[in-house]
């Protein structure tokens, strides 16, 4: 169930903008499994959230191929409805797609788009309802009524109720209070760990990547700059900075530890990690 | 998918007739429109496809562009060139089957369609040449005059600005919401048309939630930079007549009145 991406380069075709026919994706090959939480960061507009629409066909590659399963999802007659339902897609600002009038069939969309029977629909809409946290009392609310970060977790169930093997989002946390990232990011490594969800995510935060993300992938202008662990990308703080990202704030922490003359290990990215090796030192 | 809609396009340039106040060119537009009526003659006709011609090659929009406009018409335009070619009386030039092709059929035809080139381009000349913004402003400053009977000008104008405004946001927000639907198996490219009317509708309801929550929005924004109507307000750009303006009046004038010896002196 790996998803290969092979040498895909991407152009937006827009009559009226001055931008029209600039490389948006250049020549980018990488592979991803189920086994890992991916993290694609890259400065605005480097072409994270293109890139990500190419792995479900929202997109089509000018050149290059993608395989799923070792299968190219450009041959022909390639089932793309069920492709989409295997690797889902949350997009930036989710919560705009809701349209029904009570959330469990909002979330039940999905799974009904895949032609399953009725009682099935239902049992995978309260099932992903539940795993974003919801409570049964909420599932005949108006999805309209919900605060934002409710309507975020009904947009992402909407997703998961089709059972994705692999989940990608833009930007899950956008918008969301210091809990709300917390859960969220909770709920996504239970999802990975014990459902074997691949999840692949689009971040701006340094800090989140670093605490949830076994890998990282850096964009720059379409390319990819870094595919590795954090604590490696991390280890280039000087190429992140000229591209306008940064390293995590525990990083930069340990850093001046170390300048101040204490010697802590390289390659220390969450504050779990710093504490750890403070006490280490003292203790 | 849907970002290629463009309402009137704006072709940018820096040509005299993008440069000319938008007033002059909304009056040229009525112009052009009043000479194409009164011409029915063949030289009246030259003359409009001449000014036409020279509005455009000064406008330094590709000509391969302007037509691009004309293919929405040419359905209309074909027919009726067909019905005129046709149905009118007159002295037969050649039949088959059970059509006449007559003398003045051919002529209404051919005066037919060219009137209606002239018209599209002409006007759409304007749209190609002056930005929305500018238009707006024309427009109600050029119809100030008709406050004076209660039309409401500056709120008509108001209205045609924001919806200009809107018209690529909103299309851009259908891009995403239909991708994301997409990506939910929603499928709106098969199916016999019922089908697909039905599945327009995931698409449509958030369309017109996010289309009432920027009103919504909008309003709130004005309203907090004080925003009370047209009554008392300034401008950061007043419109303002320069050389080039007048100097393109004259001209325009000069036209007209050639066209309306035309007509008087060749009936
Ligand atoms: N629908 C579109 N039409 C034309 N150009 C687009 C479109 N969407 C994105 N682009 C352009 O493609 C480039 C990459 O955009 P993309 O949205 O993939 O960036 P991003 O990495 O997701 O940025 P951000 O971090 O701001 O979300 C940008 O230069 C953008 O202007
Ligand atoms: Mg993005």
């Amino acid at each position: 169930m790996s998803i290969t991406v092979k040498n895909i380069s991407y152009h937006y075709d827009n009559p009226g903008s001055e931008h029209s026919g600039r490389q948006v994706l250049c020549d980018i090959s990488v592979s991803f499994d189920r086994d890992s939480f991916t993290a694609v960061i890259g400065p605005t507009g480097s072409g994270k959230s293109t890139f990500i629409q190419h792995l479900n066909l929202l997109l089509r590659a000018d050149q290059g191929d993608i395989l799923y399963d070792g299968e190219s999802i450009y041959a022909q007659g390639y089932d793309r409805k069920k492709l989409r339902s295997r690797v889902g897609l949350v997009f930036q600002y989710p919560e705009y797609q809701l349209f029904e009038t009570d959330v469990l069939s909002d979330v039940s969309f999905g799974p009904k788009n895949l032609g399953l029977p009725e009682d099935e629909v239902r049992k995978r809409a309260s099932q992903a309802l539940l795993q974003v946290g919801f409570s049964e009392a909420d599932f005949h609310r108006s999805p309209f009524e919900l605060s934002g970060g409710q309507k975020r977790r009904a947009a992402i169930a909407g997703v998961l109720a089709m059972q994705p093997e692999y989940l990608i989002l833009d930007e899950p946390a956008a918008g969301l209070d210091p809990a709300g990232r917390r859960e969220l990011f909770d709920m996504l490594g239970e999802l990975h760990k014990k459902g074997g969800v691949g999840i692949i995510l689009v971040s701006h935060s340094m800090d989140d990547v670093a605490k949830y993300a076994d890998r990282l992938i850096v964009l720059n202008e379409g390319r990819i700059l870094y595919d590795a662990t954090p604590a490696e990308v991390f280890s280039h703080g000087k190429e992140l900075e000229s591209i306008g990202l940064d390293v995590p704030q525990a990083a930069k922490a340990a850093q001046m530890l170390r300048n101040r003359g204490i010697s802590l290990p390289e390659g220390l990215i969450t504050m779990e990690q710093v504490k750890t090796a403070i006490l280490d030192h003292f203790g | 998918m849907f970002r290629d809609i463009t309402l009137g396009q704006y072709y940018p340039g820096n040509s005299i007739i993008h440069r000319l106040d938008p007033r002059t060119k909304l009056l040229w537009t009525v112009v052009y429109i009043v000479t194409l009526f009164l011409s029915d003659n063949k030289y009246s006709y030259l003359a409009c496809v001449l000014a036409l011609g020279i509005m455009i090659f000064i406008s330094k929009v590709p000509i391969g562009h302007m037509i691009k406009g004309l293919k929405a018409v040419m359905i209309i335009l074909i027919i009726s060139i067909l019905f005129n070619l046709f149905l009118t009386e007159g002295d037969k030039l050649f039949s088959f089957w059970i059509f006449t092709v007559t003398r003045q059929g051919v002529r209404r035809a051919v005066f037919m369609a060219l009137r209606l080139i002239c018209l599209i381009l002409g006007t759409s000349l304007m749209t190609f040449t002056t930005t929305p913004n500018q238009l707006t402003d024309g427009i109600e400053r050029g119809l100030g005059f008709l406050k004076v009977i209660k039309v409401p000008v500056h709120e008509i104008a108001m209205m045609m600005s924001i919806a200009l405004r809107f018209i690529p946001l909103l299309t851009e927000e259908l891009d995403k919401i239909i991708k994301a639907q997409t990506a939910r198996g929603a499928d709106i490219e098969t199916g016999n048309f019922i089908k697909k009317a039905k599945a327009m509708i995931p698409m449509l309801i958030p369309l017109f939630v996010s289309a009432f929550r920027r009103a919504g929005e909008l309003a709130s924004a004005m309203e907090a930079r004080c925003y009370h109507g047209g009554k008392g307000r300034t401008r950061m750009y007043p419109l303002k007549y320069g050389a080039s303006d007048y100097c393109f009046m004259a001209a325009m004038f000069a036209y007209l009145a050639g066209i309306i010896i035309l007509k008087v002196f060749l009936q």
